[in-house]
């Protein structure tokens, strides 16, 4: 750690203890309360809160898409290669993005081929909250699959809400800005009876990708040695979304039937290396699903929910660029049934238990030489418990998973049937303040891919499972005065240990041309974030608030103690990251202003000088006024939002290779009625 | 405060340095080699890393310096490149050839400062004859077409460092050899799985067209020329049934005369010796079997089946390059061992002990000896 990065981590520990004794001048006023909570489907029940992002400050964010927003959490490292249409990727805590699950209201998104979710496809148009869960979501009335990350991302759409004697809404949007950007929306809701009611939503999206990147050399002496700028080139998308969701509310319970449609073609920018500026790779993707929900509370005792999910996804991927070798035609097709059954027992106020159930069958076909078409079932049961006492909540959960393989050709992994546990411990000392230690323990795997074990000559079928274990220690500390200038205040932080043992990584078998996927790797995580938030009413209607994240992450590299890069960080993980949100509200127009850090990191496990990314930090800036129109009884409102992100104009890769783009502007006119 | 903490940021970002040499002492101190001056080791850097990268060891001192690209050209944008393939000292130039940035670098011999840049797409492999310059590709501009894209080699004037004259050979080849008045150049097809190429182009170099094709075995990959009229031919196998093997073609019929059933990856020619190593993956341990041997090219007999007689080889994880020196017999191996990290220079002396290793950039894999006075003769045709 240099000088000037001991001096961010000061500063992060003293902001956290300004807002921190802010917080407790207040104590005395402060009173066993919760915020204002965004209405959603289901009251959150969990023993420990996750990190959320939701209505309007997600609004006010300037993000694009859910890969955007979600940097703005602690723990959390994006693979980001650049541009709309570049892949997103996400890694909590350093364990690697397989690890994490991705749930689209409420149901897992599925990639069995290589299990990572591009979040740059998902749009925050219609997204109504972002919730990140190290571990997993501590609430017992879930399925099998919510316990089967060690990490998990929430995505929730939004849902229709009816002001009084309204029966439609319609929110129509159009953005627009740099990177020829043009990207309208259409949102219609609609109320049919007292309990049904429908949305639809669709999004098309198209932008030419085109933005200047820059690369530079100095010498020692600080004199340039080059100083090149040039556009950055195929990284155009045009992508269609069409989204429904049906909706019925029951007594004590509700059910929904979501269908959902995503469409895109985009070249691939490809690495910017000597001599080669422009790829000529291209990608077509079509994804489509559709899922449904039935909850109902029986009584006191019981509540079930049942879920189940269709999703098919295909992607093709051409290289017709000449100076590849070979014209590359790559197609695959995925499919994936998916059917939950989750049960939970009150048995007294102070104890309840869970069983969830869950079936998967997913199958994979590819136009690739000596393919082995494999398909995948599993079985998940997970069984729960929960202790509640006053200032002790207690959780305890064990998943099992039993996985059954078939292919068409080459051979087929084993079986596997595994057990893994999770402890989640919560204690409120103190009875009259809002002040939560908070610990957990989780022993999770993820399973090998497709592409882990049947990639024509890479794949290995017999791969075992990749296992993270987690430790994590606590406190949350809240006050949410009732009168005052000060309307809440929270300060978490959290301390952790991971280990990643068995860790899938690619060998070189023989020569360059041959690769084996082998369980050889072993990381050693440990980590801790800082997370601070405050918001205050200032003058009438004027509010501010404020939301600063810091994590430091030290995430070694312990395969081998021979190996040169023996106890090296490793690839892409900064020491320090952070971010910071303050934000400006009046009545009828607000401001926004974001910055996010991320600090040194290397390329390659190897850390040397050759290998050394600089620090990048970015600073987002948005404002926007809202314009009422009332010509009869209904009124309208507009919304012009103008967004500057990248205000420094920094040139940064996140990606080796992959240069990000800089300064860019962004209009939203959203109109709503 | 927040003001306070976005200023120290912007003050931990650095500007990017150019990536200055290192030196690193070996323990042998000056070694009298005769006219040897050094010789140049070319780091591939692992694909889409433009991480390609020129050490140099220099006999008078014993030092190795690392990574002397960018201190010698500092204002070249993206300093070497990506993918280094081979690298060959010919006169007074030194000629890199970079694979995936599509073209070959000219510098000076002496000092590696960049004289010129050749633009060949996905080149591969360069030799030189007569004062020429011929170099493989794996992708023929011309008649391109989408299923059957065949690959070309590229004649180059050492003068005036412009392509002259171009051949279209088989799928993907790789190295090549010129002896008699002839290219012969090893077709590949090592991305047309399971549709191997098996041949050798011939080709006429008055004519500059290809002569024929020698059907040899799939997957072609070393090609290298001997004292006795004949073609070394590497076999890579297709990785699942058929293993790795040698071939030797005979030059006046232009025939394959026998074979080896020996898995070769690398080799190289000193008098009758051919100093090779092989890796291959074995499905049943999962990991490597590697071994290392000599061969006489005249009796095509298998000499020794280890030249490292220190048990020092069970510290090379994934052996990637291999020269002898033609003055005092030392063995140089180079380690890639996992392409992603740092690679290591391990030299034996002729008896097979470790003399000194260094650590060098990712992927080292390709020598060029550099002599006191380079003299512009046709001493260096064929192997690299």
């Amino acid at each position: 750690m240099n000088v000037c990065e001991r001096y961010i981590v000061l500063t992060a520990i003293g902001v956290s203890v300004a807002i921190y004794s802010a917080c407790a001048q207040t104590r005395l006023d402060s009173l066993q309360h919760l915020p204002e909570v965004v209405v959603t489907a289901e009251a959150p029940r969990e023993v420990i809160p996750g990190q959320k992002l939701a209505g309007k400050e997600l609004e006010k964010l300037s993000s694009f898409s859910v890969a955007d927003a979600i940097r703005y959490f602690s723990g959390v490292q994006l693979k980001d290669y650049g541009g709309l249409g570049g892949l997103k990727t996400v890694n909590i805590r350093s364990m690697g993005t397989n690890h994490m699950g991705v749930f689209y209201d409420g149901i897992q998104l599925g990639n069995a081929q290589n299990g990572q979710i591009d979040l740059g496809k998902f749009s925050l148009d219609n997204m109504e909250q972002i919730t990140l869960y190290n571990g997993q979501k501590s609430d017992i009335f879930q399925s099998a699959k919510d316990f089967s990350s060690a990490g998990s991302i929430y995505l929730q759409t939004k849902r229709s809400s009816f002001s009084y004697g309204k029966k439609s809404n319609i929110r129509a949007t159009v953005k627009t800005g740099s990177f020829l950007l043009f990207a309208p929306s259409v949102l219609w809701e609609q109320k049919v009876t007292g309990s049904l009611s429908f949305n639809f939503n669709t999004e098309l999206i198209s932008s030419d990708g085109k933005y200047p990147f820059r690369y530079k050399r100095v010498f020692d002496n600080g004199t340039v040695a080059y100083d090149t700028t040039a556009t950055r080139k195929n990284g155009d998308i045009t992508a269609l979304r069409f989204e429904s969701v049906l909706y019925h509310t029951i007594d004590d319970g509700e059910c929904d039937l979501h269908g959902y449609y995503y469409t895109s073609h985009r070249g691939l920018p490809g690495p910017i290396v000597k001599n080669k500026f422009a790829h000529g790779q291209r990608l077509n993707d079509e994804n489509f699903f559709v899922q449904g929900k039935f909850r109902k509370r029986f009584g006191e005792f019981y509540s079930m929910k049942l879920q189940t999910k269709y999703a098919i996804d295909y992607t093709r991927y051409v290289d017709a660029e000449w100076t590849s070798p070979v014209y590359v035609d790559n197609q695959y097709e995925q499919h994936d049934w998916y059917i939950s059954s989750a049960n939970k027992f009150s048995v007294s106020p102070y104890f309840q238990f869970s069983v969830a159930a869950d079936f998967q069958y997913n199958r994979m076909n590819a136009n690739l030489v000596n393919f082995s078409y494999p398909s995948r079932y599993t079985f998940l049961t997970a069984l729960a418990g929960e202790l509640n006492f006053n200032w002790i909540k207690l959780q305890t959960s064990v998943l099992g998973t039993f996985v059954r393989e078939k292919v068409k050709m080459n051979a087929a992994a084993p079986e596997k049937n595994i057990f893994t546990p999770a402890l989640i411990l919560s204690l409120q000392p103190f009875k009259e303040t809002d002040l939560r230690i908070q610990a957990f323990y989780k022993n999770i795997f993820r399973m090998p891919t497709f592409n882990d074990l049947y990639y024509t000559f890479i794949g290995n079928s017999v791969l075992h499972p990749e296992y993270a274990t987690q430790y994590n220690i606590g406190f949350h500390y809240m006050v949410a005065p009732k009168s005052g200038w000060l309307k809440s205040c929270s300060l978490q932080t959290d301390a952790y240990y991971n280990r990643i043992t068995d860790k899938i990584v690619a060998v070189p078998a023989g020569n360059m041309f041959r690769w084996m996927m082998l369980n050889l790797g072993e990381v050693r995580i440990k980590g801790v974030e800082i997370n601070t938030s405050a918001a205050a009413s200032l003058y009438k209607e004027l509010t501010v608030s404020l939301r600063l994240n810091y994590t430091a992450q030290q995430a070694l590299d312990v395969t081998n103690k021979n190996a040169k890069n023996y106890r090296h960080q490793i690839v892409y993980i900064p020491k320090q990251s952070g971010s910071a949100i303050v934000s400006i509200d009046d009545r009828s127009w607000g401001a926004n202003f974001s910055f996010i850090y991320t600090g040194k990191r290397y390329n390659a496990k190897y850390n040397d000088v050759n290998s050394l990314m600089q620090p990048w930090y970015t600073s987002d800036i948005s404002i926007y006024k809202d314009i009422l129109f009332q010509p009869g009884p209904e009124s309208y409102k507009l919304r012009v939002a103008l967004d500057v992100n990248n205000i420094l104009n920094q040139h940064y890769d996140v990606v080796l290779n992959y240069p990000m783009p800089g300064r860019n502007y962004r209009l939203t006119l959203t109109f709503t009625l | 405060m927040l003001v306070v903490l976005l200023i120290l940021a912007v003050g931990c970002r650095e500007e990017y340095e150019i990536l200055y040499s290192s030196q690193t002492e070996t323990n042998v101190g000056q070694e009298n080699t005769g006219n040897l001056k050094g010789f140049y080791l070319l780091n591939e850097g692992n694909m889409g890393s433009n991480k390609a990268s020129l050490d140099y060891f220099d006999f008078a001192t014993g030092v190795y310096h690392r990574n002397i690209y960018a201190e010698a050209n500092p204002n070249v944008v993206k300093e070497l490149g990506d993918v280094g393939n081979d690298i060959q000292i010919y006169g007074r130039k030194l000629y890199a050839v970079i694979n995936v940035s599509d073209y070959i670098e000219v510098m000076d011999a002496g000092t590696a400062v960049h004289i010129d840049s050749i633009k060949i797409p996905n080149v591969r492999y360069i030799s030189f004859y007569k004062g020429k310059a011929y170099a493989s590709s794996y992708v023929a501009p011309v008649e391109f077409n989408q299923n059957a894209r065949v690959g070309y080699i590229a004649e180059i004037d050492t003068t005036t460092l412009k392509v002259t004259r171009t051949v279209n050979v088989g799928y993907q080849p790789e190295e090549l050899a010129i002896v008699n008045n002839k290219i012969y150049v090893a077709n590949s097809g090592g991305y047309m799985f399971p549709h191997y190429d098996r041949t050798v182009s011939v080709i006429d170099l008055e004519t500059f067209t290809e002569e024929k094709k020698i059907d040899v075995g799939i997957n072609l990959h070393r090609l290298r020329a001997t004292p006795y009229n004949e073609l070394i031919v590497s076999s890579r196998g297709d990785y699942y049934n058929t293993p790795s093997k040698l071939y030797f073609i005979d030059l006046e019929t232009e025939k394959v005369t026998g074979s080896l059933d020996m898995a070769v990856s690398n080799l190289d020619i000193a008098g009758d010796s051919a100093y090779i190593y092989a890796v291959a993956w074995s499905h049943n341990t999962k990991r490597n079997t590697i071994t290392y041997g000599i061969f006489n090219i005249r009796t095509k007999e298998i000499v020794s089946r280890n030249f490292i007689s220190d048990h020092t080889e069970k510290d090379i994880i994934i052996p990637y390059g291999i020269k002898v020196n033609p003055v005092n017999g030392d063995i140089y191996v180079t380690d890639a061992i996992d392409y992603v990290t740092p690679g290591t220079l391990l030299c034996y002396n002729k008896n097979g002990k470790l003399k000194w290793k260094v650590d060098t950039g990712d992927i080292p894999g390709h020598f060029a000896f550099l002599y006191e006075k380079p003299k512009r003769s046709s001493c260096a045709t064929g192997a690299p």
